[in-house]
């Protein structure tokens, strides 16, 4: 397969050189989400379904203005709202939650098949469902619980970034239906500069500790936030240093895969050992007790 | 809106108050937005619930539903004690010098001239004091007893800081933190917007709200002003739209109103309506209401429409009293009422008091719906369970449902808040028999015109001689009907200044009301849509985004009204010399020889400063009215209780709720009593639906699937309900069944030395639609509406709340 024409930076459960970027450039993009800017008015949830033909179920309310009340196989974004209080005055915090687009996916790591998840050369982290096999190890190697399994076809699904509308030049559906931007998209590197323009006017107002959210743990990100109380991720449901977890570093590391070997060649080993010892193994006679109690309903 | 929506980003304050923007107007708000990080702006928030807007607000405080007057009358009050004034302005552009009669008065809560009986004021007493030649008498120093000023200096002095917090609920520290912002507003080169939506208009005080802030707004010098106003957020994309083309009651297009039984004639219908100019040298702009109505004239009735028979008044509908919603359902609650026609509206889920809704359409003989979904109203007879619960077999009204386009299945103008006419063009074709509402109403007018022309009738004249000039009869095109709001030129107009050329050839659209004659040589459906259709084209479909100022008034961006005009009254945006208060927010200046700008100036183009004509030409006085003797209920605002109220007593006078509010005698025994109903409840949007129509649609049912009721912590501990639990909430007039969303968003507030809880009632849910059946919220609200256009009082009344 032509990788490089894809623009295909990496490939789960293969081993490829990076694709050679000197063929065309292609700036990493990224979505900003200034939450200081958002209303939660779920805009970027239904443009999100309108443009991924989702539909998700409609389900009852559940004690919050959220609905659903989590992310879904249908739905690849949800507005959180959060009653807090931050310094002493109350807080209604609006989060919108869905995939971040790791620099150094966990979900990428952790996939043991090949090609189910890519990440193009301008960052976008996407699933490939013809190659999912459905074993879940994404969702346990996301940092931030993003990916989830859908019943009907055992296969894992997230936020694309709308990669069909980035590759052609739109930006992703929820940037187009955001009405205050709080939502904008382009390249890293601008997103950047607005971000932390956007602090200097936040610190004017008060909100001394608004940061910029970009977990260096996973690389950071290619959808990152401006928190007005940036000290506290984790009220808005953050991980404070997100990272790949240790257990699927260890998998996919070049130790895990000599211990596979290793484990592998040692069983086979035992069981030529096995066999010099104590021979074939005999088939017991079908009116045997041991088997009756099997075939019990 | 006196300003745009755009307009919004030049604000240094924006106030909101009586509206919820970022949960109702999400589009708009992003304004706000653009005022706090590109102008380092400010927004101040005063709401009953801390709303998705007080989310991203710099400054909240809440405020029991209901007691808005006695807020933004003690900002009027902080304003004068403190001397935050704009004096340039309030002296130059405001009625303050101007003297009252000595006999009018204020005591205890009732202003001269009250007739208990008749619950009417004799508003004879509230008049100006005139000179002999019929010219108001002023004093410009501000300083007599009986100017206006010093009069509502006396009247708001009762409002201090802490009768404000004992009425309101909101506390004092908050107030006056909330005072002081507003207040640095008063400098000549800063503005304040105003916000505001239903919250303040479905009160039975709700014109008075609105008269407090063009009060607070005048005295800041923010009219007129490139980021002040008063900003009516509008709550459809056409109700601007429907109140410019007089769909009430008592209107006619362009504000013009319906003639009564006392106007005889045109001439006497005329006289009343057109107002003698109040100061010399004002431009008193209603002086040319015989243009604009015998304009509308010729527009109907074409040729029909004569001099010698008075341009066919006689065939105007003479009304008797205002048919306001209210009075309607009461009419058909009395059995005088037998059919009804229900256009694009939904009264049984949208009007209060639902079960005196249900109990007025059963007694019809035949109601049609004309819509493009089933809504509640139209399936008001069928068995829904709990949430209708009605026995069809006893229900004899005959239901005629006529299936229609929706907006996008239609070419047209909508009205934006901001008086924007902007045309939009068909997407799709309607599907199945649903036909466009001009086709359906032009069928339904040819079938009624055909039964009189055969059968003759009682006074066919005013159908049978209507103007019906369509390419096709039965379904008039939206451009032929936009043609003639713009009007045309029945003759050659010609032009008084110049003897020998024309204003306007005969055949040729308009080019702006200023060409308008009473003589029957104009017709014009629509004054102030005068230049949408012009000789040059249709104006509303221009869609050039360019902005030569940068103050957001993109002149050639669709068309507004009045002539193409984005903010009102902007000539007060300038001295009395004519130079602008603020340099680098020019709307309009005077050049030495005439009025220009960035903005068309609301002003007569030719009129030097020196000659004295002030900026507010639709007054007869030319200024903006501190005191507005109009009114029904009183020349100032003054706090009144809502009619379920929580408490015994007003705080401001012996008088409970507002004196000249209609109540129909059987529904004084509507209203709840805080002994049985001790909570103050609310009703509002969510951002996630669109009124009682979204429900139908998957993606809103998805994303707000089913009723909720919000309380506070303070009241669910009370109570003893958890979060999601279900509730029972009643009111005197019925009661639902809902899950609780408890919250701290909603106060528990200390007003008048008790604890106050607010009930926040989300209106959505039905018995029709794709979202969990729900039931009516307007099961709920009361019968009653604002003392002077009868708007119903959804925002505030009391209910119980009790564990299911």
């Amino acid at each position: 397969m032509a990788l490089e024409t894809q623009d295909i930076l990496r490939r789960s459960a293969t081993t490829m050189e990076s694709a050679p970027s000197a063929r065309s450039f292609r700036p990493e993009v990224a979505k900003l989400i200034d939450l200081s800017r958002c209303i939660g008015c779920k805009a970027c949830q239904a443009a999100c379904m309108e443009w991924n033909d989702l539909r998700d179920v409609i389900g009852t309310f559940q004690g919050t203005y959220a609905n659903p009340i989590d992310l879904t196989d249908q739905s690849w974004t949800v507005m959180r709202f959060q009653e807090t209080e931050v310094d002493g005055n109350f807080a209604w915090l609006i989060f919108k939650d869905g995939c971040m687009h790791c620099a150094e996916p966990g979900c990428l790591k952790a996939c043991p098949a090949p090609g189910a998840v890519v990440q193009y050369a301008n960052g976008i982290v996407d699933f490939q469902q013809d190659h999912c096999i459905g074993c879940g190890y994404c969702i346990t190697g996301c940092p931030f619980d993003v990916p989830r399994l859908r019943k009907e076809d055992s296969r894992v699904y997230k936020c694309t970034l709308c990669s069909d509308r980035v590759s052609v030049g739109l930006e992703p559906a929820c940037i187009k239906a955001c009405p205050t931007q709080a939502l904008t998209f382009g390249s890293k590197a601008e997103m950047r500069e607005l971000a932390a323009h956007r602090l200097v006017d936040l610190n004017a107002r008060g909100l001394a500790k608004a940061a910029v959210y970009d977990p260096s743990g996973v690389g950071g990100t290619h959808v990152f936030y401006v928190l007005p109380h940036g000290e506290r991720p984790e009220v808005y449901g953050l991980p404070r240093d997100p990272s790949v977890g240790a257990l699927v570093g260890f998998w996919r590391s070049g130790v895990a895969r000599a211990l596979g070997v290793a484990t592998m060649f040692g069983v086979l080993v035992a069981g030529i050992l096995h066999y010099m010892r104590y021979g074939p193994l005999e088939v017991p006679d079908e009116s045997g007790g041991a088997g009756g109690k099997e075939a019990q309903p | 809106m006196t300003n745009s929506w755009v307009d919004i980003k030049n604000a240094d304050l924006i106030l909101v108050m009586g509206g919820n923007p970022a949960e109702a107007h999400p589009c708009g708000f992003k304004w706000v937005l653009e005022a706090k990080a590109k102008k380092k702006a400010r927004l101040v928030v005063v709401d009953p619930r801390f709303t998705r807007t007080a989310a991203v607000a710099d400054l909240y405080a809440p405020i029991r539903p209901g007691s808005d007057i006695a807020f933004l009358g003690g900002v009027i009050r902080y304003l004068i004690a403190n001397d935050k004034l704009q004096h340039d302005y309030v002296r130059n552009y405001t009625s303050a010098a101007m003297l009252v009669r000595e006999d009018t008065g204020f005591d205890d809560g009732l202003f001269t001239g009250y007739d208990e009986a008749k619950r009417k004021y004799d508003k004879s007493t509230w008049n100006y004091q005139v000179d002999r030649d019929g010219m108001l008498r002023v004093d410009p120093t501000l300083q007599d007893p009986n100017c206006v000023f010093q009069r509502m200096k006396k009247h708001y002095d009762r409002y201090t800081p802490e009768l404000v917090e004992r009425t309101t609920g909101t506390p004092k520290a908050k107030f006056l933190q909330i005072c002081e912002a507003i207040a640095t507003t008063s400098a000549p080169d800063r503005t304040m917007t105003s916000l505001y939506a239903l919250g303040w208009t479905q009160h039975s005080v709700g014109s008075q709200n609105i008269r407090s802030i063009a009060i607070l707004q005048l005295l800041l010098g923010n009219m007129g002003m490139a980021g002040g106003g008063v900003n009516a957020l509008r709550g459809h994309s056409n109700i601007q739209g429907l109140t410019d083309l007089g769909l009430l009651s008592h209107s006619l297009p362009g504000y013009l109103t319906l003639p009564t039984d006392d106007d005889a004639d045109l001439k006497t219908y005329l006289d009343k309506r057109t107002p003698k100019p109040l100061r010399p040298g004002q431009f008193n702009y209603w002086s040319n209401y015989p243009k604009f109505f015998v304009s509308m004239m010729k527009s109907w009735f074409g040729a029909a429409a004569t001099k010698d028979n008075d341009f066919a008044f006689s065939w105007l509908p003479k009304i008797d009293a205002p048919y306001d919603v209210l009075r309607v359902m009461q009419l058909m609650n009395e059995g005088k009422v037998n059919g009804y026609v229900c256009q694009g509206f939904n009264p049984l889920s949208s009007f209060p008091d639902k079960p005196k809704v249900l109990a007025g359409l059963r007694k019809l003989k035949f109601l049609v719906t004309i819509d493009p979904l089933p809504t509640e109203t139209s399936e008001f007879w069928q068995n829904h369970g709990e949430f209708n619960d009605v026995d069809p077999s006893q229900i004899q009204t005959e239901v005629f449902r006529l299936p229609s386009s929706l907006f996008a299945e239609e070419d047209g103008s909508l009205v934006s808040s901001a008086r924007w006419l902007q045309w939009h063009w068909k997407a799709a074709e309607p599907p199945g028999e649903a036909k466009g509402d001009l086709e359906i109403v032009g069928e339904l007018f040819l079938a009624l015109k055909g039964l009189y022309a055969k059968e003759g009738g009682a006074f066919p004249d005013p159908v049978l001689q209507l103007a019906w000039p369509y390419r096709i009869a039965r379904a008039p095109a939206p451009d032929e009907v936009a043609r003639e709001f713009n009007g045309q030129a029945l003759a050659d107009v010609p032009d008084p200044k110049n003897p020998g050329s024309l204003l306007v050839k005969q055949g040729e659209q308009l080019p702006g009301f200023a060409v308008l004659q009473a003589d029957g040589s104009t017709a014009c459906g629509c004054w102030i849509f005068a230049g949408s259709w012009t000789q040059a084209g249709n104006q509303m479909a221009r869609r050039d985004p360019s902005d030569p100022s940068g103050l957001g008034i993109t002149p050639a961006w669709a068309w507004s009204w009045p002539a193409n005009r984005r903010i009102l009254y902007n000539r007060a945006s300038c001295n009395a010399d004519g130079a602008p208060y603020i340099p680098t927010r020019k709307l309009v200046w005077w050049n030495g020889a005439k009025w220009v700008g960035n903005d068309v100036p609301d002003f007569k183009a030719d009129s030097a400063p020196a000659d004295g004509m002030q900026p507010f030409i639709m007054n007869a006085e030319g200024v903006g009215r501190l005191w507005a003797p109009a009114m029904a209920d009183g020349p100032f605002p003054e706090h009144y209780e809502p009619f379920d109220t929580p408490l015994a007593k007003n705080p401001f006078g012996k008088i409970l709720n507002d004196p000249a509010a209609r109540v129909y005698a059987d529904d004084w025994k509507a209203f709840g009593k805080p002994d049985e109903f001790p909570f103050v409840a609310t009703t509002y949007r969510l951002t996630e639906h669109f009124h009682f129509w979204t429900k139908h649609a998957r993606i809103p049912a998805v994303l707000q699937p089913e009723a909720f009721v919000e309380v506070s912590e303070g009241l669910a501990r009370k109570k003893g309900i958890r979060n999601a639990d279900w509730v029972v909430v009643k009111s005197k007039r019925g009661q639902v069944k809902l899950k609780a969303l408890v919250t701290k968003r909603l106060p528990t507030l200390q007003v008048d030395g008790k604890e106050i809880e607010v009930v926040g009632l989300p209106i959505h849910w039905g018995f029709m639609g794709q979202t969990r059946k729900g039931f009516i919220t307007n099961t709920l609200t009361p019968p009653v509406g604002d003392a002077n256009i009868q708007t119903p009082e959804y925002k505030a009344f009391l209910v119980n709340v009790e564990k299911a």
